[in-house]
Order: C-alpha cells, then sequence, then structure tokens
C-alpha cells in the first residue's frame, strides 16, 4: 500500500517538525510584516509625495515579483553581490517580511481611507483632540477591520513558506521526499501517502486560521 | 555583470519563458472556467453538487500550490493517474485558481441586488432572461477587481513550477546558478522576463479596473 | 436678551468659486434661528464655518466675545460651547450608544464617569431611548440615531446648537420623532441654528427665519411675515416650490 511507511519509526514526527520549522519562519515574517506594514501604512495616509512614490514603486515590484524569484535574487544574489552567505533561513525571512509588509502596509492604508472623513469632523465638533480622535474613535474602527485580514495574512504567509524547500530548507515537502526516498524499494507507492498527508497538514494549520479570520470580520462588521 | 553571457542565454530564457507563459494562461482560462461553474452550483445551491464544491474550496485555498503540485505529479501516478508535468502544471494552477475565482465570481453575485432581481422581474423578463440579461453583466463587472487580482495571483504562482521539473523560468536560473555560477546574469534575466509577464498585465489590469470602478458608478 | 454669536462680514471661497460673501448675523441667547434655501446655496457651509470646520477667507465669527477660527489656540474650548449634529448621524459604530454620548465629557472635561452617566441615562431617556443605552448605532434605525446624536451633543452642555439638515437622511415616519426632540429644546430656551427643508417645522420651531440663495442673505425675519408675507421674489418662488409639493 504504502502508507504503513508514515506508522513507521518517527516519521509522522518528522513530518510534523518539517512543518513547525515552516511555520516558524511564517510567524516570525508575520510578527515583522505586521510591524512594518502598519507603519509604512500610517507613513502613507499621510500623503508625503516622496512618501507615496517610493512606496508606490515598493508595492509594484513586490505586486508583479513572485516571492520565489525574491527568493532566488535575495539568497543567491546576496552571496554574489554583497558578498555575505545569508542562511537560507534569514533569506526566506527577509523576503517573506518583505512581501508581507507590502500587504499589510496597504491593508493599513485602505482601512485608515475607509474611516470617512465626517467622523473627524463630528469627533472635532465634540472638542476631542486630535490625538483623542485616534485614540479612541479612529483606531479602535481600524484594529476592528485590521484584525481579520491580519489573520489571514497568516495563513497566506504559511502557504508562502512552503518555498523555502526550494532553497534547501528541510521543511514538511522535504522530509516527505527523503521518507519516500528511504523506502523507496519497500514501500514504492508511499509518495501518494506522504503527500496526501502533508496537503492535509496544510489544511489543518490554515483552514481553523481562515474560519477565524471569517468569523471575525463578519463580528465586527459594521 | 558580463553582457555577452546574458545575451548567450537569451534564447535558452525565451523558450523557458514561453513555456511558463503557455501553462500560466491555460492554467488561468481552467481556473475561470473552474471558478464560474463552482460560483453557480454555489449560488443555485445545487444539492450534493454544492457541498462538493464547498469542500474543493476550502481545500485548495487553504493549502500551498507547491504542496498541491506534489500531489498530483508525484502522489496520484501511485494510484495510476499519471500526467505530464506540463499538464499538471496547468491543471494544479487551474484547480488552485478555481478555488479563488469562486469565491471573486460568488460574491460578484451576491452584490448585485434583489431589488434589481425585482425590477427585471417586474419587466415581464423570464428568470433565465433576467440571469443572463441583468444579473449576470452586473456580477461579471463587480467581479473584475477579483479576476484582476488573481490573474497576477497565478502568473506569479508559475515560479513553482519548476519543482515538478518543468523547464520554466525558475528551472532555468537555478540550472545556470548550479551549474555555470553565473548568478548575477541568471537572476538578471530571471527579473526581466517577470517584468515583461506581468507588468504589462498589471498595467491593463489597473487601466480595466479603473474603467469597471466607473461603471459600477 | 444678550448676544451670543456675531458673524462679521464673513466670505467663503475656494479658487474660483464663491460659496457666500459678505454674510453677516447676530444670534441672540435662547434663539431659535432656522436657515432654508436652495440646495447647493452655502447654507451647510455657512454652519460649518462656524465651529471652524471649515475655514472662512473674510470676515469673523465672534462667539461669546472669542473669535472663532480654524488655528485659534483655543478651538476646541470654543468648540465646546459650540454642539453640531450632522445629517449622517456619525455615530461612532464601534461604540454602545451611552459609550458614544459619555465619550466627550468624560474625557474632554474630564468629568467623573459616574456624574456623566446619570445625566446621560437622564437625557436618554428623555428623548425615549433608555432601553438602547447598551445597543450599538448599527442596531437602532435612522431616527433613533439622530436623537442619540443630539443627546452626544446635549451631553457637552453647548451654549449654541447647530443642527444640518437632522432630517434630510431620514424616512418619512422617523422624522416627527426626531423634530418633537428639537421642539422640546426649543420651549427649554437652548440657543439653536437649524439649517432644515422641513417648511412645517420651521415654521413650528423658529424665532427668526433666514433665506440664503447663491450666498446671500436675501430675506430674513419672523417666521409669520416670512411665510405668508415674503416680500422677494426669490423667497416667492422657492416657498412657492413647497407648496406645490404639498397641494399636489
Amino acid at each position: 500500500m504504502g502508507f504503513e511507511v508514515l506508522l513507521k519509526g518517527s516519521n509522522m514526527l518528522r513530518l510534523l517538525e518539517g512543518l513547525s520549522t515552516a511555520l516558524n519562519i511564517s510567524l516570525i515574517s508575520v510578527a515583522i510584516s505586521l510591524v512594518l506594514g502598519i507603519i509604512l501604512g500610517i507613513l502613507m495616509a499621510m500623503h508625503n509625495r516622496v512618501v507615496l512614490f517610493f512606496s508606490k514603486i515598493y508595492l509594484e515590484i513586490v505586486r508583479i515579483m513572485p516571492q520565489m524569484v525574491l527568493l532566488f535574487i535575495v539568497y543567491f544574489g546576496s552571496t554574489k553581490v554583497i558578498g555575505i552567505n545569508l542562511s537560507a533561513e534569514t533569506a526566506s525571512i527577509i523576503v517573506f517580511s518583505f512581501w508581507g509588509a507590502a500587504e499589510m502596509s496597504d491593508l493599513v492604508r485602505g482601512a485608515l481611507k475607509s474611516i470617512p472623513t465626517i467622523q473627524y469632523e463630528s469627533s472635532a465638533a465634540l472638542s476631542l483632540s486630535s490625538f483623542m480622535t485616534y485614540r479612541y474613535i479612529i483606531m479602535p474602527q481600524v484594529v476592528r477591520m485590521l484584525i481579520p485580514l491580519s489573520i489571514n495574512l497568516i495563513t497566506r504567509m504559511i502557504k508562502t513558506t512552503s518555498l523555502v524547500m526550494m532553497i534547501g530548507i528541510v521543511e514538511v515537502l522535504k522530509v516527505g521526499q527523503q521518507i519516500i526516498e528511504a523506502n523507496r524499494t519497500a514501500s514504492p507507492n508511499a509518495a501518494f501517502w506522504v503527500f496526501l498527508v502533508i496537503f492535509l497538514l496544510y489544511f489543518a494549520a490554515c483552514w481553523p486560521i481562515s474560519l477565524l479570520s471569517r468569523f471575525l470580520e463578519k463580528k465586527w462588521k459594521v | 555583470m558580463d553582457f555577452n553571457v546574458v545575451i548567450s542565454y537569451i534564447p535558452t530564457y525565451v523558450d523557458a519563458f514561453l513555456l511558463t507563459v503557455k501553462i500560466g494562461w491555460i492554467g488561468i482560462a481552467f481556473s475561470l472556467v473552474i471558478g464560474i461553474l463552482s460560483a453557480f452550483i454555489m449560488h443555485f445551491k445545487i444539492p450534493v453538487l454544492s457541498q462538493i464544491v464547498a469542500v474543493y474550496i476550502e481545500l485548495f485555498r487553504n493549502t500551498p500550490l507547491l504542496v498541491q503540485l506534489f500531489f498530483i505529479y508525484f502522489g496520484l501516478p501511485k494510484i495510476g493517474i499519471v500526467i505530464s508535468a506540463g499538464t499538471c502544471g496547468a491543471v494544479g494552477l487551474g484547480l488552485l485558481g478555481g478555488s479563488y475565482m469562486a469565491e471573486v465570481f460568488r460574491s460578484g453575485l451576491e452584490g448585485v441586488s434583489i431589488s434589481q432581481t425585482e425590477s427585471s422581474l417586474a419587466l415581464g423578463f423570464s428568470k433565465t432572461q433576467m440571469f443572463i440579461y441583468v444579473i449576470l453583466p452586473q456580477a461579471f463587472s463587480k467581479s473584475v477587481p477579483g479576476i484582476v487580482a488573481n490573474v497576477i495571483f497565478l502568473l506569479k504562482e508559475t515560479s513553482v513550477f519548476s519543482a515538478i521539473s518543468l523547464m520554466d523560468l525558475m528551472f532555468r536560473a537555478k540550472d545556470l546558478i548550479g551549474l555555470y555560477y553565473n548568478t548575477t546574469e541568471a537572476l538578471f534575466l530571471l527579473v526581466i522576463f517577470y517584468v515583461i509577464m506581468l507588468l504589462p498585465v498589471s498595467f491593463l489590469g489597473s487601466v480595466i479596473e479603473k474603467k469597471v470602478v466607473s461603471i459600477n458608478g | 436678551m444678550s448676544e451670543i454669536l456675531k458673524v462679521k462680514n464673513i466670505s467663503k471661497k475656494y479658487e474660483n468659486t464663491i460659496i457666500f460673501e459678505n454674510l453677516n448675523l447676530s444670534v441672540q441667547k435662547g434663539e431659535v434661528l432656522v436657515i432654508v434655501g436652495p440646495s447647493g446655496c452655502g447654507k451647510s457651509t455657512f454652519l460649518r464655518c462656524l465651529n471652524a470646520l471649515e475655514d472662512i477667507q473674510e470676515g469673523e465669527i465672534i462667539l461669546d466675545g472669542e473669535v472663532i477660527n480654524s488655528d485659534a489656540h483655543n478651538l476646541r474650548k470654543i468648540r465646546e460651547k459650540i454642539g453640531m449634529v450632522f445629517q449622517s448621524y456619525e455615530l461612532f459604530p464601534h461604540m454602545t450608544v451611552l459609550q458614544n454620548v459619555i465619550l466627550a465629557p468624560v474625557k474632554v472635561k474630564k468629568i467623573d464617569k459616574k456624574e456623566v452617566t446619570k445625566k446621560a441615562l437622564e437625557l436618554l431617556n428623555k428623548v425615549g431611548l433608555l432601553s438602547k443605552k447598551d445597543s450599538y448605532p448599527r442596531q437602532l434605525s435612522g431616527g433613533q440615531k439622530q436623537r442619540v446624536a443630539i443627546v452626544r451633543a446635549l451631553m457637552m452642555e453647548p451654549e449654541i446648537l447647530l443642527l444640518d439638515e437632522i432630517t434630510a437622511a431620514l424616512d418619512p415616519e422617523m422624522v416627527k420623532e426626531v423634530l418633537d426632540v428639537v421642539l422640546s429644546l426649543a420651549k427649554e430656551g437652548r440657543t439653536m441654528l437649524i439649517v432644515t427643508h422641513e417648511m412645517q417645522f420651521a415654521r413650528a420651531v423658529a424665532d427668526r427665519m433666514i433665506f440664503i440663495d447663491e450666498g446671500k442673505i436675501v430675506e430674513e425675519g419672523n417666521p409669520k411675515e416670512f411665510f405668508d408675507n415674503p416680500k422677494s421674489e426669490r423667497l416667492k418662488r422657492f416657498l412657492n416650490n413647497f407648496n406645490y409639493v404639498e397641494t399636489n
């Protein structure tokens, strides 16, 4: 059959470890993306021409360049061009944060823009200071919009991290290949089960987060 | 960077580019067909089928393309389903994209207001006529921004094809870096060809979106 | 009666367009002033200038002896004295009714929350919305939202209240519940500047009527004279539009 491979020794555990390698990279990248994205998003909402010009170029690069290409540039290019030997993990965190921060900044900008001017005016009419207006009126609304979207960014980040196997990180797909390779003669059909299980593992990691994001989005809809 | 090397690599990259673009757009065509069918099935709540479609959408939206391709290309042959790498790429991209397109079309259909349905029925249209002449065009124009975003997303996803040994752009770049250490030249051409593939689509997409936004009001 | 608000020769202009020019106005304490005029005549913009949501290019607005302009250092202090209610309610969607109405007094005036809450409940009770105190704005009808917005403005104990087309977005059957509240405020002797299209209401509530057209005050007077015996052609035509609607 082939399924028995997964029950052999610590194979299942190894797959889970591989998955956690990928998850770790995505969580670190999400954390960096949130911080940088929020800062950049706020800067972009301020309508400074210079900021807008550079952020537009940045967002367009992220919009059209596959993460895979960026990963190659940073991982292989860094050694060649600036002579620094980045580890594959560092390279992937840099690339995924570069991507995530762009996505996040766009979400922040959109959320800030979606608060109508008259909400600022009605706060002013109540003589709230501009700090109070942000603290009590604008930010709470923006955060409610952003939380589901940021959670959604986590699932997208997790899916993206599957790419790291292409620059040699031993994550779940790589572990899968190793297991299949090691059992080539004993269980020639292992590939079906191993890759099915990996498929389902990713699903198990992402689906609950997607559901949570959708639930919060519905709950907080104005 | 050695431009003689760059120029000597161009023909191989052009081959790879054409292959990537071909499979990419075939995949996108699949995704549109799958997406529209799935959206109809969900919209009309066709029993059994709509449950199957719902499971399909959740499964493919919540897993990476790379994992989907590994399962289709390396896993399925073990139970007797053997397909070529090219077909696998197009099918995988189509299935992934279909699940995204389905959501776009579905919310497009839901976005057409009930009063539009009622007013067209009041004008004496049959249900089929109403759907074809009133609902579909509006749903489609509401879906355009989502379609554009998905097309760009799917074209970018083609960059994982090399994992199932398709001779695409990534595959070439990897090859040249691994074999000849011409890293800079290989990466330079990689970027150039992805820009050629995506910049026009991105630009055209923005133009179409603006047009449609003005139609939607 | 003492003068509370004085508007001297103010003008509002954008690059090529003049919204209004050389407007003069004096409002006495306790007076209810109703401003009417065709759409786009500048009456809403005029109201927004009074608490510096829009800046003016010429002239002076003096409230209680203090000059208002958008860069005044004490702008917030001045705005505490001016309450404003908007056409689109503008309740804060993430807060309950009670939170909406106590926010400004607690944060801006730093009044004790218990005290503010007690007063808020009284006012909500007065407008018939005590039972909705823990609801969110999205759970309220338009008329209910607007009554909350009025309470929110009153909570700051403003000396003057600006009402900008507060019934324009409401379904007809909800208009009365809001206007009744305004009418009772007038009876309490509140100073109000009201922009509206509800002519019967204007007649009932106003101490003085003002007609603005093309950025100028064309006619003003007591409501009886204003409605029964308009002098200018433009006001006659304007009022006729409403009669036409009503008699058909």
